[in-house]
């Protein structure tokens, strides 16, 4: 009964949509505030039948209801309930449940707090959106039905794959998904703008906040997924370039140049064009990122050749949205007049330069990770594009961009005076080129790190010196600074600190990837390995059953100078559900820099494998992203944007779930 | 396992999993060798995972890989004569920088072209803007008068 609910809820959210696809724009034309009032009502209820579609699933799911194929498939009656619960979302099928949850989520909050925005703009952004949730509903409910029964149910699921039985993993897709569909606003928003055929300074500053918050959870999402890469794959790395990995990276590159070309649109009401077209972009590459992890394009292309259907709809999607956006662009941009004019050297002449970097590190993101499949679809050839070629052209370009940070918060708007700024940077500069010289003194080994750690200070610097200048530290009385400090605009703390939280996850990656050390060895029960100076004596080995497998621990006791200082345990569990083994890594965390741990294989004479690591500076990558995360939302936070904010999109999402 | 293992990650936008890559016997006993293998492994793909080196995968294919690469640096290859040689094995899929040919002119001249093209593109529009009139754009009444009321906290309160 409750599958069946579920099943016929999404069909009822199909449908509204479809209602709400035609009738605002219809309203919109005969200027019918009736019918465009109509889209906030079908919005909010197509929340509401999504809603009670997943939350029919998740019941399936707790209650281990197996007669449901995806639930006998994914998950298993002796699994804790958290991992009962992200099963949900452990899938193909769930996932996209999950997927047009959070789309039917960002609408609803669009019609429910939008009430500033323009009559006919809101019906046609939310027209938009419902195009976006019909064709996902019908993608769900024609090729990836998670509600689908089995004639006979079994007596026990086949288990959540034990990769995903991991509270990283159990939170990383709906951060992810939050920051991929939240996008969808932005274009929706776009879209509705080329159909009005006007465009104008305050339609940024509705879609700015949307936008912020999505880049908000993508930015944690990247970052999660990046952690639990870290700690899961066993050797400490923590960025892969992997094509599905990329595919995030992509959509928060275009998102985060679409956050800095809105600044300008919102504040000078210029880079109209660029900022629509952008807008477009960015979900596109959201579509692609979901095309091809769903297709299974990326895994060969003879794969997808082989069970096409979900791959040709979702394909199907993509170049009905992508291909229809870009040429509703095409069309009507020039329709948008162009706006305020600026000199190259100014605020606005900054931020172009860093859409320009990003967007072209954008592109060879997509370069390298799409260019073997069409070289193999075309030629047949095969070719490898992997993270060496990532280093040596994401690497320069990015290095190019973290110099100019400094600068652009500095630079007046419409005409900069750069020598005063770079004299305003002096400070920030010094201590950079000291600390270059000085990293470089102390390790003679690496050329390219000292500079990369200077460049990180550099920017660091930078964004304290905006912050300095303008509370007026160190010259004016306290309590004026005090003043000042809390009187300022609040999204200028949140610029400064998110360009904090870029140059300490540079520094993370610096120094982890530079001057980290590494043991591969075999040890004995009672033996001691040193690293960096630390010492792991191996007390030896032990079973541990675990709900739903059984796990083989390691017991280490660590010191530092003969003074213990905590015991680590890395272990491999064995589920035999699937009869899989997944390895934990253990981590201790020394300051901001970890000790890692890992297990290989035991050998016959009562000795295992390890892999010692020790990581100096590595919590910094992604304590960064928390903190660039933190200058989002103080951003978002500000009174301007406040009009129109999604305020409780991160507790809303959960609520079905529970 | 490894197949299936990458299946799962692809479901949930996350990398391939692997339990552990290099095993204790393979070490080299010279720390520059070994140092020198293993910059090596990071570019050598592993032809039979997912875009991953034969550094981090523990695919049996992949342990026979830094095998032979320790093998070949011992006898006294240079790093592109080890990279020649898997090369004239196994093809250039071997490799993850493919080197610049014809057939990867896109893949490695895109990037800088569009850059390049952005960069002179903006030049050119900002040399002839600076000839344009400044300030033709400003908002009209209408548009000053609602961007006002969105920011004027006194027409929120509902």
């Amino acid at each position: 009964m409750i599958p069946e609910v579920g099943h016929f809820a999404l069909v009822l959210a199909l449908a509204l949509g479809l209602v709400q696809s035609v009738v605002p724009i219809f309203g919109a034309r005969c200027r019918d505030a009736a019918l465009m009032r109509l889209a906030s009502s079908t919005a909010l209820m197509q929340f509401g039948f999504v809603a009670l579609s997943f939350l029919a699933l998740t019941i399936c799911y707790v209650t281990s209801d197996f007669s449901v194929a995806t639930v006998f498939e994914n998950s298993h009656s002796r699994m804790p309930l958290i991992y009962k619960i992200t099963s949900v979302w452990g899938n193909h099928e769930g996932s996209m449940l999950l997927w047009v949850l959070i789309l039917s989520l960002f609408g609803a909050l669009v019609a429910a707090f939008g009430r500033n925005l323009p009559a006919a703009l809101k019906a046609h952004v939310l027209a938009v959106q419902s195009w976006i949730a019909c064709a996902f509903y019908l993608f769900i409910l024609l090729t990836s039905n998670p509600f689908t029964r089995l004639p006979q149910a079994p007596f026990e699921g086949r288990d959540l794959n034990p990769i995903l039985q991991d509270p990283g993993l159990a939170i990383h897709p709906p951060l992810l998904y939050l920051g991929y569909v939240g996008f969808s606003i932005a274009f929706s928003f776009a879209i509705a703008a080329l159909i009005e055929g006007r465009i104008d300074a305050a339609w940024a500053r509705w879609v700015r906040p949307w936008t912020l918050a999505a880049w908000m959870f993508l930015t944690l999402g990247v970052a999660m997924g990046s952690y639990w890469a870290y700690y899961t794959l066993g050797w400490g790395g923590f960025w892969f370039w992997d094509p599905v990995e990329n595919a995030s990276l992509m959509p928060w590159l275009a998102g985060t140049a679409l956050l800095h070309s809105a600044v300008v649109m919102e504040k000078r009401n210029a880079l109209k064009i660029w900022t629509i077209l952008l807008a477009i972009l960015t979900f596109s590459l959201s579509l692609i990122g979901t095309f091809l992890v769903r297709s299974g394009v990326l895994t060969s292309v003879h794969a997808f050749a082989t069970d096409p259907t979900r791959g040709v709809f979702i394909l199907f999607i993509l170049v009905l949205f992508i291909g229809g956006g870009l040429a509703l662009f095409a069309w009507r941009a020039s329709m948008l007049k162009q706006g305020g004019l600026f000199a190259p050297i100014s605020r606005e002449g900054a931020l172009v330069f860093n859409n320009l970097f990003l967007t072209t590190a954008c592109l060879t993101v997509f370069v390298g990770t799409l260019y073997p499949l069409a070289l193999e679809a075309v030629t047949g050839e095969k070719i490898s594009v992997g993270a060496p070629f990532f280093n040596l052209t994401f690497g320069p370009l990015f290095v190019a961009l973290m110099f100019a940070i400094p600068f652009g918060p500095l630079l007046a708007w419409k005409r900069g005076d750069l020598l005063g700024v770079t004299q305003r940077l002096m400070v920030a500069f010094a201590v950079g080129t000291i600390a270059v010289a000085a990293v470089f003194m102390v390790q003679g080994q690496s050329v390219l790190a000292p500079f990369g750690v200077g460049l990180a200070l550099f920017v660091m610097l930078g964004a304290l010196t905006d912050l300095v200048e303008r509370t007026g530290l160190f010259q004016l009385p306290l309590a004026t600074v005090r003043q000042r400090a809390f009187g300022m605009p609040r999204s200028i703390w949140g610029t400064a600190i998110a360009h904090f939280g870029v140059a300490m996850s540079m520094l993370g990656v610096i120094c982890a990837a530079t001057w980290g050390t590494e043991r591969i060895v075999a040890v004995k029960p009672n033996e001691t390995i040193s690293l960096s100076g630390y010492d792991f004596s191996f007390d030896g080995l032990m079973q541990r059953p675990g709900p739903n497998y059984n796990a083989l621990v390691a017991k280490f006791t660590v010191r530092s100078g003969g003074i213990p200082i905590g015991i680590v345990e890395p272990s491999k569990r064995s589920f035999s559900a699937r009869g899989m083994t997944t390895n934990e890594a253990a981590l201790l965390s020394r300051g901001l820099g970890q000790l890692y741990l890992s297990l290989g294989d035991s050998n016959n004479d009562g000795s295992i494998a390890i892999r010692l690591y020790y990581k100096p500076m590595v919590l910094l990558i992604w304590l960064g992203a928390v903190v660039m995360m933190l200058g989002g939302a103080l951003s978002l936070s500000d009174r301007r944007l406040r009009v129109g904010a999604p305020k409780p999109a991160a507790k809303s999402v959960l609520a079905p779930a529970e | 396992m490894h197949r299936l293992a990458f299946v799962v990650s692809l479901v949930l936008l996350s990398a391939p999993v692997t339990a552990i890559a290099v095993q204790p016997d393979e070490v080299l006993k010279d720390p520059v060798l070994e140092q020198r293998a293993r910059d090596l492994s990071r570019e050598l793909r592993c032809m039979v995972c997912q875009n991953q080196s034969i550094d981090d995968s523990e695919a049996p294919l992949a342990r026979d890989l830094r095998f032979l690469v320790r093998e070949r640096l011992s006898q006294g290859d240079s790093d592109q004569q080890v990279l020649d040689f898997l090369v004239s094995r196994y093809g250039e899929f071997v490799l993850l920088k493919p080197p610049l040919e014809w057939r990867t002119l896109l893949l490695w001249g895109l990037p800088p072209a569009v850059l390049t093209a952005g960069m002179v593109s903006l030049i050119l529009m900002a040399r002839r803007r600076t000839t344009a009139h400044p300030e033709a754009e400003v908002l009209s009444q209408e548009e000053e008068r609602r961007l006002s009321t969105l920011v004027d906290p006194a027409t929120r309160e509902h």
